[in-house]
C-alpha cells in the first residue's frame, strides 16, 4: 500500500515536473542546430511561472466551458500519468483501464478543448477545433492496431505487463513488428502532440496554426494550465514510445532505490529521443493540411503491417 | 387528453419495466391465450434476453412519455398510435410464437409510421420508410414461414429445438432472410435509407423512441436468428455481420459529420452505434464456433452493454434536440449557438449526451466500447490469418469511428450550444418546462451511472449471455466491487476510479493553483479579432466549415459538389453583388444501389403494363387461359 503510493506519488511528480523540461530541452536543441543560441531548457518553467501570475482575460460570449476545460485538460493527463508506466512498471491505475483507457483520457482533453476553442465565438478558434479533432480522430486507428500489435506479441493488452515481458525477454524486442509498430507509433505521437510535420508549435500565422490556434483565447493561469497540460502530453507520449519499444530499466517496485534508477533511465531515453525531436523538426518542414491524412494513413499502414509482421512470424 | 394519455403511458412503462427487470433478473414465465389468434394463438414467454429487452424498451419510454406531457402539451391526434407503439414494442421481446412476433412487429411498424406520417412535410419521409419496413416485413415472413414448414411449428420452442438439425442450405437462406429483415428495422448499412428520413421527421419524443427502443428490437431479432433459433452457425454468420457492422458504424459517423440538422446527425448515430453493437454481436458469431465460446460470451457482453447505453444516450440526445427544437423552432446547427447561456439545463444534459456518446471516460459509452475493443482484441487466440485480419480492420474501423464520434459531437455540442446565436431565435430561445427537463436529468444520470457502475451492470448481463451461448463460462470477474477483469488477467477497468481521480486531479488542481497564488481574478473583454469592433455571429466558424476537414479527407466517399455563384456589378467587376456558395455530397448508396434498383423497378413496371389494358374481356380471357393452364397441368 505504501509502496503504491509512493509509486504514485513519483510517477505524478516525475511527469508534472519533468514535462517543461522536454518541452524546453527540445526548443535548445532546435535553436542549437539551426545555429542559434536558444534559451536555456528551464525556460518553460519561468513561462508557466510568468503566467500563473498573469491576470486572466476572458471573451464576454464565453461560458462555463472556457475556464473549466484547462482544469480537466490538465487533470485528464494527471490520471494518464498513473496508467502509463513511466518510473515504474506497475503504475497505480494501471489496472483502470489500460491503453484504451489512455487513448479515451487523451481524447477526453481534446474533446473540452475543442469544444473551449468553439466558445469564444471566434473564427480562429474554430478552425483549430476542427483540424485538431480531425487530426486526433485520424490517429485513433493507427494507435490502436499499433497497440494491438505489441499485445500480440506479449499475450496482455495491459501496458506495464508488455513493458515486463519485453523487458525480461530482450529477444521479443527485436522483431520486425515492433520496429514497424514502433514507426506507426513516433508518426502518431507527432500528430497528437502538435508536432512538425503535422503542426508547428512555434509558429505565429494564424490561418496554419492548429493547436496553438485553438487555444488562441487562453490567458494568464488558464494558458499555463494548457500549456503544462500540451507538455504532459507530450512527455507521455515520449514515455510510452521510450518504455514500450525499448523496454530495459523499467522497474517493477517502488523502493525509492529502484525509482531513482528508473527516473535516471528514462531521463537517458527521453533526452535522446528529444534529440530525435529536435533533428526531426529542424529536418523536415509542416505539411499542408490536407497532406497530414496521407501521413497517418501511412503510419496505419505500417501499424497494420506491424500487426501482419506479428501473423506471419507465429 | 394528452397529459391523462402520457401519464398512463408512464405508469405503464413503468410497470412493463419492472416485468423486465424481474425477467432479466432470471425469472421467467410463459402465457398462451390460444383463443385470440388463428395459428397457434398468442403465446408469451419470459427469459432473459426478453427482459432485457423489455426492460430497455419500458425505461426508456418512461422518461420519453414524462417528457411528452410538457412537449407534446394539448396535441389532438396521435396518442393512440403511441400508445401502440409502445405496447407492441413491448410484446415483441416476449413473443414466443410466429403469429404474436409477426403481428406485434407489424403493429409496431404501423404505429410508428403513423406518427411519422402525421407530420408535416414528411410525406417523402414516410413513403421510404413505408417500403423499407414492409420490404423487411417480407422478408421475415418468408424466413419464419420457412422455419414453420421445416420444423411443422409456428413456436419459437420447437424450432429451437428442431431447427440446428436442418440440412445447411436451408438454414443459410433462412439465416440470410431473418437477418435481412432485421438488418432493415436496425438500420444497418446499406439498408439505412429510410433511418434518417424518418426518424427525424417524428416528433422528439417520438424520434427518442425510434432511435433508442424500435432499432434496438432489429438487434434483438438478430440475436434471436442467429443464437436461438437456428443453433451455432458457420463462422461466416458472424463474419458477415462483423464487416456490415465495422461499415455501419464507419458510413454512419461519416454521414452525420457532414449533416447539420440536429435531428438528422443523431440519426446518423444511430447507424453508426447499431454498428458497434453489431461489430460485437458479429464477433461473438465468429468465436462461437470455431470453439472459443467464453471469447463469444464476452463480446455478446459488449453487444448487450453498447445495445443499453445506446438508449440511454440516444434518447437522451434527441430529448435535448427535442428541447432545442421547442425553444428555437429550427432544427438547422448553423441557426443555433449560445444555447448554453439561454437553456443551461438542456446544454448540461446534452453534454452528458455528447461525452457518452463519444465514448469517453468515465461515462457508459466508454465502458461497452472498451468492453468491445477487449473481444475484438483476443481474436489471436483463434489461430486462422485470415479471420484475424477481419478483426485487425474491424478494430481499426471501431477506433476510427471512435474519433469521428467525438469529432462530431464537438461539432454538435460546440457549433449547437456554445459561442454567439446565429439567429434571431437562438438569441431568445427559452429553457424548457419542468418536465422535460426531469426527464433529460434523469436520463443523464442514467448514463452516468451506467458508466461508474459498470461493477454492478456487467454480471447481469454476462448472465443474459451464459444464456444465449449455452451455459458457457463468461470471461468476466468483479473484483474489489470497483475493478472488471476480462479474461483473467488479459485486462481489467474501472471507471468508478477513473471517475475518481479524475475528481480528486480537478480538486488538487483548483487548490494547488489558489496555493501558488494566482487569483488574479479574470478580466472580461472581447473576443481576439485582429483589431474589428464588434463581433457577431457571421464571424464564427459554422458547422459546414467545421465539418469541412472531414468532407477533404473523405473526398472519395462524400464526392462533394461545388457550386459557386459569384453575381458581379455589370460596371464593374471589382463589386461583387451577391454570392452564393454550395458543396453538397452525394449519397453512394442513393446513386450506386438504390437509383438502378428504382429505375428498374420502374422499366420492369412499365413492361407490365402492356398487358393491363383496362379492357373487361380481355381479363376475362386472361382468366379463362389461366384456368385452362391450370387444368391442363393439375
Amino acid at each position: 500500500m505504501i509502496e503504491a503510493v509512493v509509486g504514485s506519488v513519483a510517477q505524478i511528480l516525475v511527469v508534472a515536473l519533468g514535462a517543461p523540461f522536454v518541452v524546453g530541452l527540445t526548443r535548445t536543441l532546435k535553436a542549437r542546430l539551426v545555429g542559434r543560441r536558444g534559451a536555456s531548457p528551464w525556460q518553460p518553467y519561468r513561462d508557466l511561472a510568468k503566467l500563473l501570475g498573469k491576470e486572466p482575460v476572458v471573451s464576454a460570449t464565453t461560458s462555463w466551458v472556457f475556464p473549466f476545460t484547462p482544469y480537466l485538460l490538465a487533470a485528464t493527463m494527471l490520471v494518464a500519468a498513473l496508467v502509463v508506466p513511466v518510473v515504474t512498471s506497475r503504475p497505480a491505475l494501471g489496472f483502470a483501464g489500460n491503453a484504451i483507457l489512455l487513448m479515451a483520457l487523451f481524447l477526453l482533453g481534446t474533446f473540452f478543448l475543442a469544444l473551449a476553442g468553439l466558445d469564444a465565438g471566434s473564427a480562429f478558434g474554430g478552425m483549430g477545433s476542427s483540424r485538431e479533432v480531425a487530426v486526433a480522430a485520424l490517429a485513433e486507428p493507427t494507435v490502436i492496431v499499433a497497440i494491438f500489435a505489441l499485445a500480440l506479441r506479449a499475450d496482455t493488452i495491459d501496458l506495464g505487463a508488455v513493458v515486463e515481458r519485453f523487458g525480461g525477454e530482450p529477444s521479443l524486442a527485436i522483431n520486425p513488428a515492433h520496429l514497424l509498430a514502433f514507426a506507426a507509433f513516433f508518426i502518431v505521437m507527432l500528430a497528437e502532440t502538435g508536432r512538425l510535420p503535422v503542426d508547428n508549435p512555434a509558429t505565429h500565422l494564424e490561418l496554419t496554426m492548429i493547436h496553438e490556434a485553438m487555444v488562441l483565447e487562453y490567458s494568464g493561469r488558464y494558458l499555463a494550465l494548457v500549456e503544462w497540460a500540451s507538455a504532459m502530453k507530450l512527455f507521455l507520449f515520449m514515455t510510452l514510445l521510450a518504455n514500450l519499444f525499448v523496454p530495459w530499466g523499467v522497474p517493477a517496485g517502488a523502493a525509492p532505490g529502484a525509482l531513482a534508477l528508473g527516473a535516471a533511465v528514462l531521463a537517458v531515453k527521453l533526452v535522446v529521443l528529444s534529440s530525435v525531436l529536435a533533428l526531426l523538426e529542424t529536418a523536415v518542414a509542416k505539411l499542408r493540411l490536407f497532406r497530414v491524412p496521407e501521413l497517418l494513413a501511412g503510419s496505419f499502414a505500417l501499424a497494420l503491417l506491424a500487426v501482419m509482421a506479428v501473423f506471419l512470424v507465429r | 387528453m394528452s397529459r391523462a394519455i402520457y401519464g398512463f403511458a408512464a405508469l405503464a412503462s413503468l410497470a412493463a419495466g419492472a416485468l423486465g427487470v424481474h425477467g432479466v433478473l432470471g425469472g421467467t414465465w410463459t402465457l398462451a391465450v390460444p383463443w385470440l389468434l388463428p395459428l397457434g394463438g398468442v403465446e408469451l414467454g419470459m427469459d432473459r434476453l426478453a427482459g432485457l429487452f423489455v426492460a430497455i424498451v419500458a425505461l426508456t419510454a418512461l422518461p420519453v412519455s414524462v417528457y411528452a406531457l410538457a412537449y407534446d402539451r394539448g396535441a389532438r391526434g396521435g396518442l393512440g398510435a403511441y400508445l401502440t407503439f409502445l405496447g407492441a414494442m413491448v410484446v415483441v421481446p416476449l413473443a414466443a410464437n410466429a403469429m404474436t412476433f409477426l403481428i406485434a412487429w407489424e403493429l409496431m411498424s404501423l404505429a410508428s409510421w403513423l406518427l411519422v406520417a402525421r407530420q408535416r412535410d414528411a410525406s417523402e419521409a414516410a413513403w421510404v420508410y413505408a417500403v423499407m419496413t414492409h420490404a423487411g416485413f417480407a422478408c421475415l415472413l418468408v424466413g419464419m414461414m420457412l422455419l414453420a414448414a421445416g420444423t411443422g411449428s409456428l413456436s419459437f420452442a420447437d424450432w429451437r429445438v428442431a431447427a440446428p438439425a436442418f440440412d445447411p442450405t436451408t438454414r443459410h437462406v433462412i439465416f440470410v432472410l431473418l437477418a435481412l429483415g432485421f438488418a432493415g428495422k436496425a438500420g444497418v448499412i446499406p439498408l439505412h435509407v429510410w433511418l434518417p428520413l424518418a426518424h427525424p421527421a417524428a416528433p422528439s419524443h417520438v424520434s427518442a423512441l425510434m432511435s433508442g427502443v424500435m432499432v434496438k428490437l432489429g438487434i434483438y431479432g438478430l440475436i434471436r436468428v442467429s443464437l436461438d433459433w437456428l443453433g451455432v452457425g458457420p463462422p461466416w454468420w458472424g463474419v458477415v455481420i462483423l464487416v456490415v457492422g465495422t461499415l455501419s458504424a464507419v458510413i454512419g459517423v461519416l454521414y452525420a459529420l457532414v449533416d447539420h440538422d440536429l435531428k438528422r446527425l443523431l440519426a446518423f448515430h444511430t447507424i453508426e452505434n447499431v454498428g458497434i453493437i453489431l461489430i460485437g454481436l458479429g464477433a461473438a458469431l465468429v468465436f462461437q464456433p470455431v470453439g472459443a465460446r467464453e471469447l463469444a460470451a464476452l463480446a455478446l457482453v459488449a453487444a448487450l452493454y453498447h445495445t443499453v447505453n445506446h438508449a440511454a444516450f440516444k434518447a437522451l440526445l434527441f430529448l435535448g434536440a427535442g428541447s432545442v427544437l421547442h425553444a428555437t423552432g429550427t432544427r438547422n446547427m448553423e441557426e443555433m449557438g449560445g444555447l448554453v447561456k439561454r437553456m443551461p439545463w438542456t446544454a448540461a444534459c446534452f453534454l452528458v449526451g455528447s461525452i457518452a456518446i463519444a465514448g469517453l471516460p468515465p461515462l457508459n459509452g466508454f465502458v461497452s466500447e472498451w468492453l468491445t475493443f477487449q473481444a475484438l482484441l483476443q481474436n489471436l487466440s483463434v489461430p486462422r490469418p485470415a479471420l484475424n485480419l477481419v478483426f485487425a480492420l474491424a478494430l481499426a474501423g471501431l477506433a476510427l469511428t471512435a474519433g469521428l464520434a467525438a469529432a462530431c459531437f464537438v461539432k454538435a455540442f460546440g457549433i449547437g450550444f456554445l459561442g454567439l446565436p446565429r439567429s434571431e431565435e437562438a438569441a431568445h430561445a427559452h429553457e424548457a418546462p419542468a418536465a422535460m427537463r426531469a426527464a433529460m436529468a434523469a436520463l443523464a444520470v442514467v448514463c452516468v451511472g451506467l458508466g461508474i457502475g459498470a461493477t454492478l451492470i456487467v454480471p447481469v448481463f454476462a448472465a443474459v449471455a451464459a444464456d444465449l451461448t449455452r451455459g458457457a463460462q463468461v470471461p468476466i470477474a468483479v473484483f474489489g466491487g470497483v475493478t472488471v477483469h476480462v479474461s483473467g488477467d488479459f485486462a481489467s477497468v474501472s471507471t468508478l476510479t477513473v471517475a475518481a481521480a479524475l475528481a480528486a486531479a480537478l480538486l488538487l488542481l483548483v487548490a494547488g493553483v489558489r496555493l501558488v497564488g494566482a487569483t488574479a481574478r479574470p478580466r472580461v473583454s472581447d473576443t481576439w479579432g485582429c483589431g474589428r469592433i464588434v463581433q457577431t455571429a457571421r464571424m464564427e466558424y459554422t458547422a459546414t466549415a467545421f465539418s469541412n476537414p472531414f468532407k477533404r479527407v473523405f473526398d472519395f466517399f462524400y464526392r462533394p459538389r461545388k457550386r459557386l455563384d459569384i453575381d458581379l456589378h455589370p460596371e464593374s467587376r471589382f463589386f461583387v453583388r451577391s454570392l452564393a456558395y454550395e458543396s453538397p455530397t452525394r449519397s453512394i448508396f442513393d446513386d450506386w444501389l438504390y437509383a438502378p434498383l428504382m429505375a428498374g423497378l420502374r422499366r420492369t413496371t412499365a413492361t407490365a403494363r402492356a398487358i393491363q389494358s383496362g379492357s373487361a374481356n380481355l381479363y376475362l380471357a386472361y382468366i379463362l387461359a389461366a384456368l385452362v393452364v391450370m387444368l391442363v397441368l393439375g
